[in-house]
């Protein structure tokens, strides 16, 4: 995805000063309203509808956050972030959170000043070629003309990927995904990269899904997560553990339609020290104890946040895949709640 | 020969041939065909030549273009009703997600219940427009401003207006059809309060915060009234000063406490709600109005004696032209928030439209001076000898002629950044060509497609710059003084 470090870098030095005094968690009480940095428009990440409404997986991160804190998924404003403005938006206090499918890399965590919380989508850069080019590996696009992306993680993952493997490629430069499958639809290029999942929308739009085939190598990995700022880690440790809140709801049944039952009706130590029928967990991040039981009612569990947005049942159809709980041979795996 | 003699009476006519019809070729179409395309060996090759791109083009785009669908709720459902209609493998446009987005495309994330509001502000723009653009001819200013009256209600009425507004913008708007046929100049008055009333109509809130600015004026202008008897450096100074400190000291305070006091507020909108053409257009029109002035002061400034004001002139002319303009809105929307104090929220729009006023005022500035440098020295010498000081002999003779002959390059500047406004998607904003359409595609059921959104937003912009660039050819004929 894109990256700016320049503008990135300006930003977090600028701003580390100020930083380390800072208490997001009473500004976001305050202002009664949680700044949430958005993309423009991803299709089952973040879009905005007809009226305007946001709705996305990466929005529904957003709702739970400010359900969380503010018992209110609908007191979120959506800042729409650009590939080149999103970093500096999140140092320059402009969000609170930055939930915008970006990659967590070093020098993002490290040099930029941001704080990635942890993993909500475990994506991978793939190809797509058309059906009669003949090809079934990536290993075969030796000489291909390829469409790529300028200016993103994953140009570089694709000049690694050749390089090692000893093959030639023709870059055929694109802005933005619209005018990549245009391009790629018109014959300008033989292959399509991007993220897998973004490969999977692109591919469900066409008129002709048959005739397309994504090839089997993930070439990169992309674990795109939510990033807050560097110096206030009590806010850090609220979005961080609002996300296992999710993922741990679904590992143990809670979902939205049962959460109220379940606050009543579980035996389970761990669902009732989740959804604060025993213990306090709460007050440890400065919340009251129902915050992870009513971030789990903002949009349901880590489960229905998938199956709603991305999930095979919709246009998308991505599987659940690396992204499926531990228990079921995936990497979502959240912390215990103790 | 032998037949004719000299008593032979002479053929005399004694009436006219009757008027033949002019041989084919020379008349009617085919004659306009011979003069103006068939002219000769070149001309006929290059108009074989356009007709065959014309035909290459139309005969690929044809069939894409008829087979268009209006009514579908997604791509996918466009497809399926064009394989329906014209068979399997026909393509085809779908036009349905204009149908479906329009409302996007003008007036971005607005709450659908308050679009009445931009409506009316767009109505009343021309309104306060009117008296500038057509001061000299009655007649069309009476149909712009009927029209306006009558399709601003209409919609109004149709976007669900309260009767209370409804009743307010037909007073206004007929009460200006009515001052105009018989005192143009008091809508002027009208014109310098319509600023400061459009931002309140669009971004709602409390009135009391534009009447409070609007009273930074007046009271600089008291303050001159009464320091005059003093002295006039004094009141001049005091006239600058007095609405200063009143805005930065005491206006936020006094319309907090008037609004106390007395309620006058509508339901406010965020920057974050506006997108599409309400935002470009309102970007465009704010710094179209402040530009032309701001680059009327830059290029005197530049060709002034003063050596400081010549310089600084220079400077910020040379500096913003060499910058492009997207550096200048990354500087607004990003580095200025690291330069103001931490807490300020200033708001986005106001940043981009300060950005762009600057931007298009240097390059208005090179326009006027070029028609000032174009004026023959002997107008200004005259204006000279008749004694007028160095701002009179502007106003009167410089100006007028100079300004005259920018038109095309003034025009053209405003054209230009209309059109820039659509830049403003790099730094987060909603704008129609670019950033909307990528949003209305990133729902599953419009991901996919591309060229309509560009060609439905092309065009509209292809109407506004296309009326601008019509009107300043108006213009043009309007004050041609020397061929009359």
């Amino acid at each position: 995805m894109n990256t700016s470090v320049f503008l990135g870098s300006v930003a977090a030095v600028t701003l580390m000063a100020g930083a380390g005094m800072a208490d997001t968690l009473a500004d976001v009480k305050a202002r009664g309203e949680l700044n949430c940095g958005v993309n423009t428009g991803l299709v089952g990440f973040a879009a905005p509808d007809a009226n305007g409404n946001w709705t996305g997986f990466d929005v529904d991160i957003c709702k739970a956050v400010a359900a969380a804190v503010l018992g209110d998924a609908t007191k979120v404003k959506y800042v729409p972030t650009t590939g080149q403005t999103r970093f500096t938006a999140l140092s320059s206090g402009e969000v609170d959170v930055l939930a915008r499918n970006s990659t967590w890399t070093f020098s993002r965590d490290t040099d930029l000043k941001l704080d990635f919380i942890g993993v909500n989508y475990y994506d991978g850069q793939g190809f797509m070629v058309n059906k009669d080019l003949g090809v079934t590996s990536a290993k075969e696009l030796d000489g291909a003309t390829v469409c790529i992306q300028t200016g993103t993680t994953t140009e570089l993952n694709l000049a690694d990927y050749f390089k090692a493997n000893n093959m030639t490629y023709t870059p055929v430069n694109i802005d933005s995904n619209a005018e990549g499958e245009q391009q790629y639809m018109a014959g300008a290029c033989d292959a399509y990269t991007t993220d897998a999942s973004g490969l999977a929308a692109t591919r469900a739009a066409f008129a002709d899904p048959e005739n397309h085939i994504i090839l089997p190598e993930i070439i990169s990995k992309e674990p795109l997560g939510p990033a807050v700022r560097h110096g206030d880690s009590n806010w850090g440790d609220i979005v961080r553990w609002t996300l296992y809140a999710l993922i741990a709801a679904e590992e143990y049944g809670v979902t939205s339609a049962n959460v109220e039952e379940l606050t009543t009706s579980s035996q389970n130590p761990e669902v009732q020290r989740l959804l604060g029928v025993t213990d306090d967990l709460g007050a440890m991040i400065g919340l009251d104890k129902e915050w992870a039981k009513r971030a789990i009612m903002a949009s349901g569990n880590y489960g229905e946040i998938f199956a709603a947005n991305i999930g095979e049942q919709t246009p998308i159809g991505l599987a659940r895949g690396l992204n499926a709980q531990w228990t079921q041979g995936g990497l979502m795996y959240a912390m215990p709640f103790r | 020969m032998s037949e004719t003699h000299a008593q032979t009476v002479p053929f005399v006519r004694d009436t006219m041939l009757p008027p033949a019809d002019p041989p084919i070729k020379e008349a009617g179409a085919v004659r306009w065909l011979r003069q103006n395309l068939f002219s000769g060996p070149l001309n006929t090759i290059l108009t074989i030549l356009g007709v065959l791109i014309v035909w290459f083009v139309a005969s690929h785009f044809w069939d894409w273009f008829s087979h268009s669908v209006w009514n579908a709720d997604s791509l996918a459902d466009c497809r399926r009703i064009i394989a329906e209609t014209w068979g399997e493998g026909a393509r085809g446009a779908c036009w349905a997600v204009i149908r479906e987005r329009w409302n996007q495309y003008v007036f971005g994330f607005y709450p659908v219940e308050l679009y009445w509001r931009p409506t009316m502000t767009f109505g009343l723009l021309f309104v306060a427009l009117a008296p500038v653009l057509f001061s000299e001819s009655a007649g069309i200013r009476r149909i712009v401003l009927v029209l306006t009256t009558v399709l601003t209600l209409w919609l109004m009425a149709t976007l669900g207006a309260p009767a209370a507004w409804l009743v307010f913008a037909a007073v206004v708007l007929v009460g200006a059809i009515l001052i105009s046929e018989r005192h143009v100049a008091w809508l002027l008055v009208f014109s310098v309060l319509y600023p400061l009333m459009g931002v309140w109509f669009l971004w709602g809130g409390s009135a009391w915060g534009p009447i409070m600015v609007l009273a930074g004026p007046v009271l600089g202008w008291i303050a001159w009234r009464l320091l005059g008897r003093v002295s006039a450096l004094v009141a001049t100074v005091a006239a600058l000063v007095v609405p200063l400190v009143w805005w930065i000291v005491f206006a936020g305070d006094a319309s907090r406490d008037a609004q106390g006091i007395v309620s006058l507020a509508i339901p406010a909108v965020d920057s974050d709600r506006f997108g599409g053409f309400l935002l470009s257009i309102t970007i465009g029109v704010a710094g179209i109005v402040m530009s032309l002035p701001l680059g009327i002061v830059l290029a005197l400034a530049r060709r002034s004696d003063m050596f400081l004001v010549k310089t600084l002139a220079v400077i910020f002319i040379e500096f913003i032209r060499g910058v492009p303009l997207i550096a200048l809105l990354f500087v607004a929307s990003l580095l200025l928030n690291y330069f103001l104090p931490p807490g300020t929220t200033f708001d986005i729009i106001l940043r981009v439209i300060i950005m762009v006023t600057l931007f298009s005022a240097a390059y208005m500035a090179e326009v006027i001076r070029g028609g000032l440098a174009a004026l023959p020295k002997g107008q200004y010498e005259a204006a000279d000898a008749l004694g007028l000081d160095y701002w009179k002999a502007q106003r009167l003779i410089v100006l007028p002629q100079a300004l005259k002959i920018s038109i095309p390059g003034i025009v053209s500047t405003f054209i230009g950044m209309f059109k820039d406004t659509t830049l403003v998607t790099f730094v987060g904003l909603y704008d129609p060509l670019k950033s909307m359409s990528d949003a209305v595609r990133a729902s599953t059921s419009w991901k996919g497609i591309y060229w309509e959104p560009y060609i439905f937003v092309g065009f509209i912009f292809f109407l506004i710059c296309f009326g601008m660039s019509r009107y300043s050819m108006y213009l043009e004929r309007r004050l041609a003084r020397d061929h009359r």
